[in-house]
């Protein structure tokens, strides 16, 4: 079973260890945002970054902390352990993308890859995750833990994709799960499984004959008094209020393009502040 | 237990009968005679989609809040009489949410001749045939023609178009009542509204009064769903007959 | 902690002809088949696989853990159990009906074998809760409590599949039949989770199931309200 702790692997001696640290705070102006604590690690790199890609939320501040995460050129691979830690310093507005998507794959020994990601988003902080897909490819065996406690007068939106294979490929197993506390309760927590191991997974309950999956989490305290309404966008897309002041849009699509479609898709249902700019430029 | 409401409750009022023979029709009229004389609630229950509760709103007979729909999973004599908690309930948050009601309708999803509410859910109830269905179904019986608390023959304005002799049909009903009361019913015809209103103040301030006692017409005719099911043996049991309205 | 209760009230909970209003739900069955994602018997297996794994188990282990709170007159986790298991559930429309069968269960129980516990939960609760509560009231064991809802799951959607499908219902028993010993495990996996803190039970997320749900609620035309 996948609890909240699963025992550590026991690491192989060429099995890639890895632990990296990231964190924002308030700049003195009480404007600006820096990163003030930036430590990569083996294969994950972080780097500050400039504005790429369409990313919401931010257009309304030029003062952002940005970093891209880059998680080696292929892996994890089996057995390899990798951790990311991020703070959110209060006050402070952080942007963290990817370099490119993820793949996770066997490793030659066998064993399960396992990333984990642990963040804190503190009072009055403003966290962006927009992250590139995770691929599984055949026959990997990879866990992905993501921890997080947001305050609850901060704002994040974050965006998860996983890919089924790659193009043509039947996948391994892929195991996710998704927690968000909000001043220590349960907003959100989801875990996805899929691969041969998943019984069911290819149910319509589930993700049907899908090849990609995805979803878009935002959290505002401003709709504490009612998330957006429901909306079922389209046939394999929804957004829905989630119970607290956020909102899932869930996709399950045939491939990574028309996943992201429909993400997109559901973001600018949701509108505002929310929406993907395409220039990826800031505004304001 | 926040469920139950003791203090306001209403008469619950069962309307059924099979489709389309003017249920719906039946609970308008008596919203729009009755609803400045007693505080009306109006419970509906559908089988594929919320007609009659779209019916009865846009008629504009009560408050769009008063009229609420219950979805009985295409099972609408369940609903009424197997397994009544999902009405119960929606006339128990009718009551509380209105309170004090005086009468709360509920209409059951057009079935067939022999669903009939549960006494665990309404206080008396009308049983609505039309002479369209034909000039015999009130011969053919079944616990709602015969027992229920009043039997509606109606749309006979219709009687000369489809060959009906609605006298006729009329003393038939009688006869399988026993003398039960019969109402000939068209809303084109207002002493047959009339008429209909005073049964039902007169069922009203009876059930008020207390001297009103529940009948239960008893179950559906006999069939099987499974080994331990005894459908079949109450059919014919026997319930004293009680009109104190009559 | 093992309930001391018999078997017999076990069957009493876990038979849906309990009052109790669940005729009126396809578990998920109707949506599923209305998008065209369940046209055969191998496609409904699948189904039914992936939703025991996915919404049973997490019913299962709500229930059961709410039976061992019960039990242990720990009434004040419940709000944390409630909160724990919205976050499960992203489509606002299945937190919804999970609630209204919640409060219809109360309701029946409450007539059928009272008892103080119903009165301690709030305006309307989610039917795993109010399962997992009833069972305590009779005394009986988390697992049970899992077992009965892994039960209920299948057959409520088994009940559906012959309104929906073109099926013969041997088939349809027949799939029920080779699902029974993933029932028990499941419900095993339930009842040891039930042992440890809400955060920790199982989270399984079933995506299409939510999508259909909120395309369902919009139809103009359907036979189970899910
Ligand atoms: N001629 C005539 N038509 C009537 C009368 N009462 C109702 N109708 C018509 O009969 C049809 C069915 O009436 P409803 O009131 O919808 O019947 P219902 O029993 O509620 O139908 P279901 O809920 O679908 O079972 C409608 O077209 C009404 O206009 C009447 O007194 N005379
Ligand atoms: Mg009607």
């Amino acid at each position: 079973m996948f609890v909240s702790s699963p025992p550590e692997p026991a690491p192989h001696a060429n099995h890639m260890v890895a632990r990296a640290v990231l964190a924002s705070e308030l700049g003195p102006d009480g404007r600006r945002s820096r990163v003030s604590r930036l430590r990569s690690d083996g294969p994950l790199v972080l780097r500050p970054s400039h504005p790429k890609g369409a990313e919401p939320l931010t257009h309304r501040r030029t003062d952002a902390a940005r970093v891209s995460l880059a998680a080696g050129t292929a892996g994890p691979l089996g057995g390899d352990d990798y951790a990311l830690s991020i703070h959110v310093g209060a006050g402070s507005t952080l942007v963290l993308q990817d370099v490119a998507a993820m793949l996770v794959l066997p490793g030659a020994g066998g064993g399960r890859s396992r990333m984990s990601l642990d963040i804190r988003v503190d009072d009055g902080a403003t966290f962006v995750w927009w992250p590139e897909p995770i691929i599984a490819a055949h026959r990997c065996d990879h866990t992905h833990d993501i921890r997080i406690e947001i305050a609850p007068d901060a704002r994040m939106i974050l965006r998860e994709e996983a890919i089924l294979g790659r193009h043509g490929e039947v996948p391994g197993n892929f195991a996710s799960r998704l927690r968000i506390t909000r001043g220590g309760a349960a907003l959100y927590d989801q875990r996805l499984r899929f691969g041969p191991s998943a019984a069911g997974a290819d149910g319509a309950a589930v993700l049907g004959d899908a090849g990609a999956v995805g979803s878009i989490i935002a959290v505002d305290p401003a709709w504490e008094r009612g998330a957006p309404p429901a909306d079922p966008y389209d046939r394999g897309a929804a957004l829905t209020p989630l119970a607290g002041p956020a909102i899932a849009i869930g996709a399950v699509a045939a491939d990574s393009l028309a996943l992201r479609r429909l993400l997109v898709r559901g973001l600018d249902i949701l509108g505002g502040p929310w929406i993907a700019r395409h220039n990826g430029k800031d505004g304001s | 237990m926040t469920d139950e409401t003791k203090s306001h409750r209403a008469l619950r009022l069962g309307v059924a009968g099979p489709v389309g023979t003017g249920k719906s029709s039946v609970i308008a009229t008596i919203c729009r005679q009755l609803r400045d004389e007693f505080a009306l609630g109006v419970v509906t229950n559908d089988i594929y989609t919320d007609e009659d509760t779209r019916f009865l709103k846009s008629a504009g007979v009560l408050p769009e809040e008063r009229i609420r729909a219950v979805e009985t999973g295409a099972c609408p004599h369940t609903a009424i009489r197997d397994d009544v908690t999902m009405n119960l309930m929606a006339v128990e948050d009718m009551e509380r949410d209105f309170a004090p009601l005086d009468i709360v309708l509920v209409e059951s999803g057009g079935d067939n001749l022999t669903a009939t509410f549960s006494p665990a859910l309404v206080d008396a109830q009308l049983f609505v045939l039309d002479v369209a269905g034909g000039g015999d179904v009130a011969r053919k019986g079944g616990p709602g023609i015969a027992r229920a608390d009043l039997l509606v023959i109606n749309k006979i304005d219709l009687g000369p178009h489809v060959d009906v002799d609605v006298d006729r049909m009329v003393a038939d009903a009688e006869a399988a009542r026993h003398g039960a009361p019969v109402l000939a019913l068209s809303r084109h015809r207002p002493e047959t509204v009339a008429a209909l209103c005073d049964w039902v103040r007169a069922i009203h301030g009876s059930w008020a009064n207390g001297s009103h006692t529940p009948i239960d017409p008893g179950p559906m005719a006999p069939h099987h769903h499974g080994p331990k099911d005894d459908h079949t043996h109450a059919h014919g049991h026997s319930h004293p007959h009680h009109h104190p309205h009559d | 902690m093992d309930g001391a209760g018999g078997s017999a009230a076990l069957l009493l909970l876990s038979d849906g002809r309990l009052p109790a209003g669940g005729y009126a739900h396809s578990g998920g069955l109707e949506p599923a088949v209305t998008a065209g994602r369940v046209t055969d018997m191998s496609d409904l297996e699948r189904f039914l696989v992936g939703r025991e794994e996915t919404a049973g188990l997490i019913a299962a282990a709500f229930s059961a853990a709410a039976c061992e709170r019960s039990r242990r007159g720990e009434l004040f986790e419940i709000p944390a159990l409630e909160a724990e298991l919205d976050a499960r559930i992203p489509s606002s429309e299945l937190r919804r009906i999970s609630r209204e069968l919640g409060r219809q269960l109360r309701r029946a129980m409450s007539a059928v074998h009272p008892h103080p516990h119903y009165d301690a939960l709030g305006a309307a609760p989610h039917q795993p809760v109010v399962m997992g509560v009833a069972a305590a009231s009779l005394d009986l064991s988390p697992r049970d409590m899992a077992l009965a809802i892994l039960h209920e799951t299948n057959a409520d959607a088994a009940a559906a599949a012959a309104k929906v499908l073109r099926v013969d219902p041997f088939d349809v028993h027949a799939i029920l039949a080779r699902m029974a010993t993933r029932l028990d495990r499941l419900a095993g996996e339930a009842a040891r989770a039930a042992q440890g803190p809400s955060a920790d039970l199982p989270a399984p997320g079933s995506p299409l199931a939510d999508i259909a749900a909120e395309h369902h609620r919009r139809a103009d035309v359907r036979l189970f309200a899910s």
